[in-house]
């Protein structure tokens, strides 16, 4: 599949098919097997400190989640449900104010039952990140696989 | 003084903790807001369509449910703890327990242990059964004002 093509997929998979990455505007820059990127433009309703125009947590907690996950689902064999187990975010610096956020996001590790992700968000240079985060996910979970399966479709 | 410690200041003379929420625009977006009609302090995130992550169960997505932990353990430090500054999160881990379904999910918070600049709340998260968590969470927070400290609020 061409990297356009498959952007555009795990676009509509990852972002306009889950309302919240869709009301965040999470927009899918990056893929290939085990590894997403996605960006977060900047917003007035994502900031936690209207003074300083910082973001909250909130919203490169739910960015970060969103792309470990998509970094997962380049890593099935075939399309199945999973579930984050558990994220850490480490919250490095503050965003910078009015500029956009990129997540990267890698799945290193995955076996049967748990895959092993870690990602970074960072204003455009991964060595200078804004937060950086590490999740587990369970696989085969409840629920219906609307995921796609890219070990499949290279 | 930040307009969030102004607020802080007015929601204690009032007795009602609900307004701190209105200081923090993704709070406002997000129907975060700590509430204390109980007599216990609680954060309770207003179930709305966009919150949802798994259309298929469906499920309340995973990202928001950390997002509103760490908001109710901030509403905890700020309003149970004697706190001059704004906390910073240095950190968080969250756990996830069960699928969140399509509904309110309200958390309190405790601290676990107060340092002088280091503060280590606990927050758990449930929906129409207290006794069954769908998320907890551990986090660090800055209290003492530094000008190098992390990020956010």
């Amino acid at each position: 599949m061409a990297k356009d093509d498959r952007i555009a997929l795990f676009q509509q998979w990852f972002s306009d098919a889950i309302p919240h990455n869709k009301a965040l505007g999470l927009k899918v820059i990056g893929v290939r097997q085990g590894f997403a990127s996605m960006e977060l433009g900047w917003r007035e309703e994502f900031v936690g400190n209207p003074e300083t125009g910082v973001l909250a947590g909130g919203p490169l907690t739910a960015m970060l989640d969103g792309c470990c996950g998509m970094a997962v689902a380049t890593m099935l064999k075939k399309p199945e449900p999973f579930a984050t187990l558990d994220l850490r975010i480490d919250y490095v610096r503050p965003a910078d104010p009015g500029k956009p956020v990129i997540a990267e996001a890698e799945c290193y590790r995955i076996t049967r039952s748990v895959a092993f992700t870690r990602a970074v968000a960072h204003h455009g240079d991964a060595k200078d990140p804004i937060a950086a985060a590490a999740g587990t996910f369970m696989l085969g979970t409840k629920g219906k696989a609307t995921r796609p399966a890219m070990a499949d479709k290279k | 003084m930040s307009a969030l410690l102004e607020r802080l200041a007015e929601a204690r003379k009032a007795g009602d903790v609900g307004r701190l929420a209105e200081a923090i625009p993704y709070a406002r977006w997000m129907q975060i807001a700590p509430e204390n009609g109980t007599g216990e302090l609680l954060t309770r995130m207003r179930f709305h369509d966009e919150l949802i992550g798994n259309t298929f169960l469906p499920a309340i997505h995973g990202g928001t449910l950390g997002a509103m932990l760490e908001m109710a353990a901030i509403f905890h430090l700020l309003w149970e703890t004697e706190t001059e500054t704004v906390p910073k999160i240095v950190n968080i881990t969250v756990d996830y327990l069960r699928s969140a379904r399509p509904m309110d999910v309200i958390a309190c918070a405790k601290v676990t242990k107060q340092g002088r600049r280091m503060v280590n709340v606990f927050a758990e998260a449930w929906q129409d059964d207290r006794s069954k968590p769908v998320a907890t969470a551990n986090a660090h927070f800055l209290v003492k004002s530094d000008a190098d400290a992390p990020p956010s609020l």
